[in-house]
C-alpha cells in the first residue's frame, strides 16, 4: 500500500470534517464559552460572570413564559399533527389516481416557504377582513381575534403548524403501513379479529416505530419553531407566542446581550440534545434491522 | 376504513346457502343485501365527499393567495368574497415585485441554493465514499464528528456562526451564505449507506481491470447511487431556496439577500393590510415550487418520506 494509498480516505473526509467543525462543533463550545461572559456585542472586553446569566434565566418571569409557551406549542403541535396524520393515513392509503392526487394535495404545505405560509395565514386569520372568521360566521360562529389576542394566539400558530405538517406525517404513515407484510392482514380477517382489535393489537404495534419516529422529529422541530413567530406575531401579544429561538434571537440581535443569549442557547441545546439521542438510539436500531 | 373493508369482505363472501332455502328466507336475504349495497354506495359517497373537503382545505389558502392577489384594495375587504375578481388588477405584481431590488433576491436565491448544491455533491460524495468502502484508522471517531453535526440544527448555534462569520468578514457575502452549508452530514448518512450497499463483486471486477481507483468512483460507483443523489439534490435545494432564518441572522443589508426575505420585507414597505400586493409577492415566491412539485410530485414526495423512513 502506498502512502498515497493511505491517505487517501482522509483526503476525502477533509473537506466535510472541516465544514462540520468550523461550523458546527466549534460554535457549540464557543456558545458554551460565551453563557459564561457578560458581552454586548461592541465592546473589546468580555466580563466573566460564571453561571450569573444563568441564574439571572431561570429567575426572569419572561423566560419562564417563554419556557412555558415553547412547551405548550411544541406538545400541542405533536399530539395534534401525529394523530390526525395517523388517522389520515389510515384513510388515504390507497393505490389509485384520486387516492395519489389527495395525499400530493395535503402534502403540498411541506414543500412551501415557512415565509409564505406565514404571511397567507395572517391574512386568513385577519380579524377583520380574515377569510377564517368569515367562515366561521357562516357556520354561526362570533369572530375571533386570532394572533391579535393573547388567549388564542399561540393556538392559531399550531394550527398552522399543523396544516403544515399533517401531509408529510401522513404520507410517512403510509409508508410504514405499506411496509406491513399483507399476508398479516389477510390473516387477521380469516381469524374474523374485529377492526377495532386489528387496529390495537395489529397495525398500533406495527407501525410504533413510525410513531415514535415521527413524535421525536416533530418535537424536536417544534422546540426550535421561529420562522411563523418572527412574521406572524413578533413574540405577542403580551409575549404570549415568545419562544426559545425567537427569544434567543431577539436578546442576541435587538438587545445585544450575548452571553444572556447564549445560556438560553445552552438550555435549548440541553432539550434539542436529548431528544435527538433518544432519535438517533431509534434509528441506529432500525439501521440494523435492515 | 378497516371497518368498510370488513363490510365489503362479508359482503362478496356471504356464503350462500344451498338451493332448498326457503323463499322468506331468501327474501329477508336480498333485502339484507340490498341494505348493505345501499349501505356501501353511502359509505362511498360520504368518503369521496370527505376526501374533496380535505382537498379543500389544503387547497383553499392557495386559492385564496391568488384570488386576493387579483383584487384592488377595497374588493378585499368584501364579503362574500368575489373569488374571481371582475377585473384582475395584474399591477399589483408589478408593485410588489417593485418594493424592493426583486431581481438581485432572485438572483442571491438561485446562487446560494445552486451554490450550496455543488459544493455539497462535491464534499458528501468522496466522503461518504470513504465512510464506506475505506478502512482508515480513526474512522470511527471521524464519523462521530459525522453524526453529531447530524444532530446540531443551524437554529441553535447561530449566535456563535454569526459571531465568526463577522471575524472573517462574511457577512453580507454569498460565500458566508453558503459556506456553513458546503457539506450535510444528512447527505453523508444517507449516501454512505447506499454506497455501502453495492456488492464486492463489481468492485473486484473493475479493480482486477486495473481502472483508476478515481475512475471507478466517477465511472462506476455514482451512477449506482444516483436515485440517493437526486432525491438528496431536491430535499437540498428545496430547504435552501425556502430558507428564511438563516439569510435573515447572517445579512444586515440587501446585498445578500434572498427572496423569501424580499417578500417578508413587503409588509414593512406596503403597509401592513395591503393584502392584495402582499399575496402578489408571496405568489411570485410560491408558484415555481408548486409548479416543480406537480411536474415531479412522486420524485419529491419520495424524496421526503425516503428521507423520513430509512
Amino acid at each position: 500500500m502506498t502512502v498515497w494509498e493511505k491517505l487517501r480516505p482522509y483526503g476525502m473526509v477533509a473537506p466535510a470534517i472541516i465544514i462540520f467543525s468550523l461550523f458546527f462543533i466549534y460554535p457549540i463550545f464557543y456558545m458554551i464559552y460565551l453563557s459564561m461572559f457578560d458581552w454586548n456585542f461592541v465592546s473589546p472586553t468580555k466580563t466573566f460572570v460564571g453561571i450569573q446569566n444563568f441564574k439571572d434565566l431561570l429567575t426572569e418571569p419572561d423566560f419562564r413564559q417563554v419556557l412555558s409557551n415553547t412547551t405548550i406549542y411544541t406538545l400541542l403541535t405533536v399530539t395534534l399533527t401525529t394523530g390526525i396524520a395517523l388517522l389520515l393515513a389510515l384513510w388515504l392509503n390507497r393505490k389509485s389516481f384520486f387516492h395519489g392526487f389527495v395525499q400530493g394535495a395535503i402534502f403540498s404545505p411541506h414543500i412551501i416557504s415557512l415565509v409564505s405560509i406565514s404571511l397567507l395565514w395572517s391574512w386568513l386569520m385577519d380579524p377583520e377582513y380574515g377569510l377564517l372568521n368569515w367562515v366561521i360566521g357562516l357556520a354561526g360562529f362570533g369572530k375571533l381575534e386570532w394572533l391579535s389576542h393573547p388567549s388564542t394566539s399561540l393556538i392559531s400558530l399550531v394550527m398552522v403548524a399543523v396544516w403544515k405538517g399533517l401531509g408529510y406525517n401522513a404520507l410517512v404513515f403510509i409508508a410504514g403501513l405499506q411496509s406491513i407484510p399483507s399476508d398479516i392482514y389477510e390473516a387477521a380477517s380469516l381469524d374474523r379479529s374485529k377492526p377495532w382489535t386489528t387496529f390495537t393489537k395489529l397495525i398500533l404495534p406495527m407501525l410504533s416505530p413510525t410513531i415514535f419516529f415521527l413524535v421525536i422529529i416533530n418535537m424536536i422541530g417544534s422546540f426550535q419553531v421561529f420562522e411563523t413567530i418572527a412574521i406572524m406575531t413578533q413574540g405577542g401579544p403580551i409575549n404570549s407566542t415568545n419562544t426559545l429561538v425567537y427569544y434567543i434571537y431577539e436578546y442576541g440581535f435587538r438587545f445585544f446581550k450575548i452571553g444572556y443569549a447564549s445560556a438560553a442557547g445552552v438550555i435549548l441545546l440541553v432539550i434539542v440534545g436529548i431528544l435527538t439521542m433518544i432519535y438517533f438510539k431509534l434509528l441506529s436500531n432500525r439501521v440494523h434491522y435492515r | 376504513m378497516v371497518k368498510l373493508l370488513k363490510a365489503v369482505n362479508n359482503t362478496i363472501g356471504g356464503t350462500p346457502i344451498g338451493a332448498a332455502a326457503e323463499d322468506k328466507r331468501t327474501s329477508t336475504r336480498s333485502k339484507q343485501a340490498i341494505l348493505r349495497k345501499a349501505l356501501r354506495a353511502a359509505l362511498r359517497v360520504i368518503n369521496v365527499v370527505g376526501l374533496l373537503a380535505l382537498v379543500l382545505i389544503f387547497a383553499m389558502p392557495f386559492i385564496w393567495m391568488l384570488s386576493t392577489s387579483l383584487k384592488t384594495l377595497p374588493e378585499t375587504m368584501i364579503f362574500p368574497p368575489e373569488w374571481i375578481p371582475r377585473n384582475p388588477v395584474w399591477q399589483n405584481y408589478a408593485d410588489a415585485w417593485n418594493t424592493g431590488p426583486f431581481l438581485n433576491y432572485f438572483v442571491n436565491s438561485v446562487v446560494i441554493a445552486v451554490g450550496i448544491l455543488i459544493l455539497q455533491m462535491l464534499t458528501i460524495i468522496p466522503a461518504s465514499y470513504a465512510f464506506a468502502r475505506y478502512k482508515f484508522k480513526g474512522s470511527n471517531f471521524l464519523f462521530g464528528i459525522v453524526m453529531v453535526t447530524l444532530m446540531i440544527p443551524a437554529q441553535l448555534i447561530f449566535l456563535p456562526v454569526y459571531l465568526e462569520l463577522s471575524a472573517f468578514k462574511l457577512l453580507n457575502t454569498h460565500l458566508g451564505l453558503i459556506l456553513p452549508f458546503a457539506s450535510s452530514a444528512f447527505g453523508i448518512f444517507l449516501l454512505r449507506q447506499a454506497f455501502m450497499q453495492i456488492s464486492d463483486e463489481l468492485l473486484e471486477a473493475a479493480r482486477l481491470d486495473q481502472a483508476a481507483e478515481w475512475k471507478i468512483i466517477v465511472k462506476i460507483m455514482v451512477p449506482m447511487v444516483k436515485p440517493v443523489l437526486v432525491t438528496f439534490a431536491l430535499f437540498s435545494f428545496i430547504a435552501h431556496w425556502n430558507d428564511y432564518f438563516w439569510p435573515l441572522v447572517m445579512t444586515t443589508n440587501e446585498t445578500a439577500r434572498t427572496l423569501p426575505l424580499g417578500i417578508a420585507k413587503i409588509r414593512e414597505v406596503e403597509g401592513v393590510a395591503t393584502w392584495n400586493v402582499l399575496m402578489a409577492g408571496n405568489l411570485i415566491l410560491v408558484a415555481p415550487i408548486l409548479v416543480v412539485f406537480f411536474l415531479s410530485q412522486r420524485q419529491i414526495i419520495k424524496a421526503f418520506v425516503y428521507n423520513g423512513v430509512k
